[in-house]
């Protein structure tokens, strides 16, 4: 139980990867980036737990009570938006190769062309 | 290179480094026994200090607040981004041909059920994004929930409409116009504490009395609207290009 | 195992501590279905229960902001950018 979230973390990055080198389609290589992407998330908020705290909101408990550390939740915050619109940069970029190549397989699209 | 030795290759690499990443992970103080003293001391005076019981917030736009500005001028860069590649390229032109406005074309209409529930979570959800974008000082809530709440509303309006209903409810330049606003209104935030001779991004503005009131805690909550009107502009600014392309764009070439 | 002294928790920490655990377990799995799916459109639909699966394991390790943004991205916004651009690459291979 004490380093079953991070062995889950580590089987996640793994999956990811696997899923963004063997990938046919350039859709299907986004989506695991994702994955990839949330991994650190859950790795990120397993670091701030402490066991039998609650959260860091003081607005009808007291000061003193346990509570989990609230700079990582700020961290994965902000990363959480702003991954959605780095998704649809990379997005838009495979609309563009689509309507030049033709084609999305990414072991097609190897050699640039000028 | 064939797939099936490209995909032995990485298994024997991915071998390797989940050792070295596992070796690592289990270095660490064990799931629930954090250790660090930063977590507690600013838990413990972040409520006196800012007067904010959002303390997530309260790290995110005070505390932390400069990496909070980088994070948000990443989403500017990216949306931005995304107006510039999905551009008119020579060749295409934006096809709006007699047989796309005809009353009596064979589109798949929309279910009623999703025009109704569309139009029925429109106004909710509006309000919604606008609660959670003030309210960041004080619950769960901020800048940047706010605004893809504040994104998604606007998409129902696509849902239960047209596209060109759509595009008339937040044209391209309007957005364009208030996503810069945002930005340039955090930083602007900033630089006034630098004119007044503080450190960059304090703490300035009166706290107010009460802990986790609306008007407390300063520059929070400036800088959450500030925040919850950038995020969703550059949402709104990327799904009106997105469907634009789909939708409008024919192709030459 | 040591715990945090006078735990505000009303029930048993053990709750806690499997309620954790089974979460964990589904994410894992559902983050191998995604990888392993062929379908484009299911793929997508998957990426949405994994965003409110998310969702879930965040609000149960204690951070309910991470939990709504989580919900309201890998929901709302996501599905949308992935389905527009598979519409988009879809229609030109006719």
């Amino acid at each position: 139980m004490e380093y079953f979230p991070f062995i889950v973390v580590a089987w996640i990055l793994a999956v990811g990867l696997y899923g963004i080198v063997t990938s046919r389609h350039l859709v299907h290589q986004i989506i695991c980036l994702i994955v990839v992407q949330s991994s650190t998330y859950v790795l990120l908020l397993g670091v701030g737990y402490v066991t039998g705290a609650v959260a860091p909101y003081y607005y009808d408990i007291t000061v003193h009570t346990p509570a989990v550390d609230p700079v990582v939740q700020a961290l994965t915050l902000t990363d959480v938006v702003v991954e959605a619109a780095v998704t649809a940069l990379l997005c838009s970029f495979a609309i563009q190769a689509h309507k030049r190549f033709g084609t999305l397989d990414p072991q097609a699209l190897v050699s640039l062309k000028g | 290179m064939t797939p099936s030795q490209r995909r032995w290759i990485f298994l024997i690499a991915a071998a390797g480094l989940l050792a070295f990443f596992v070796w690592g992970l289990l270095d660490l103080p064990g799931f629930g026994r954090y250790p660090g003293p930063y977590g507690f001391i600013i838990n413990r005076i972040a409520l006196r200090q800012t007067l904010a019981t959002g303390t997530v917030s309260a790290v995110n736009f005070d505390y932390r607040g400069f990496d909070t500005l980088g994070e948000e001028f990443i989403l500017f860069t990216a949306a931005i981004g995304v107006s510039t590649v999905l551009r008119r390229l020579r060749g295409e032109r934006e096809q709006q041909s007699a047989a796309d406005e005809a009353a009596d074309r064979d589109v798949p209409p929309t279910s009623s059920a999703v025009r109704m529930a569309a139009l029925l979570f429109t106004g909710p959800l509006v309000v919604l994004g606008w609660w959670l974008t003030s309210h960041a000082q004080a619950n769960p809530s901020g800048g940047f929930q706010g605004g893809v709440v504040l994104a998604s509303a606007l998409i129902m309006v696509y849902l239960a409409g047209e596209f060109l209903v759509f595009k008339r409810f937040s044209p391209v330049d309007v957005t364009d116009a208030v996503e810069a606003v945002g930005a340039g209104g955090f930083a602007a935030i900033g630089v006034a504490a630098v004119g007044m001779g503080l450190a960059f991004l304090t703490n300035y503005l009166s706290k107010g009395q009460y802990a986790g009131a609306v008007s407390s805690s300063g520059t929070i909550a400036l800088i959450s609207f500030f925040v919850g009107l950038e995020v969703a502009a550059a949402f709104i600014l990327i799904v009106i290009e997105l469907l634009e392309q789909t939708l409008l764009i024919r192709g030459g070439e | 195992m040591t715990v945090a002294v006078n735990t505000p928790y009303t029930v048993p920490i053990v709750f806690m501590q499997i309620l954790q655990v089974t979460v964990l377990i589904l994410i894992a799995a559902g983050a191998t279905a995604i990888v392993l799916t062929r379908r484009h459109v299911h793929q997508v639909l998957l990426l949405s229960a994994y965003g409110m699966l998310l969702a879930v394991l965040f609000l149960v390790y204690q951070a309910p902001d991470v939990a709504l943004s989580a919900l309201t991205v890998g929901a709302v916004a996501l599905p949308i950018i992935l389905l527009l651009t598979l519409a988009k690459t879809r229609k030109r291979e006719e």
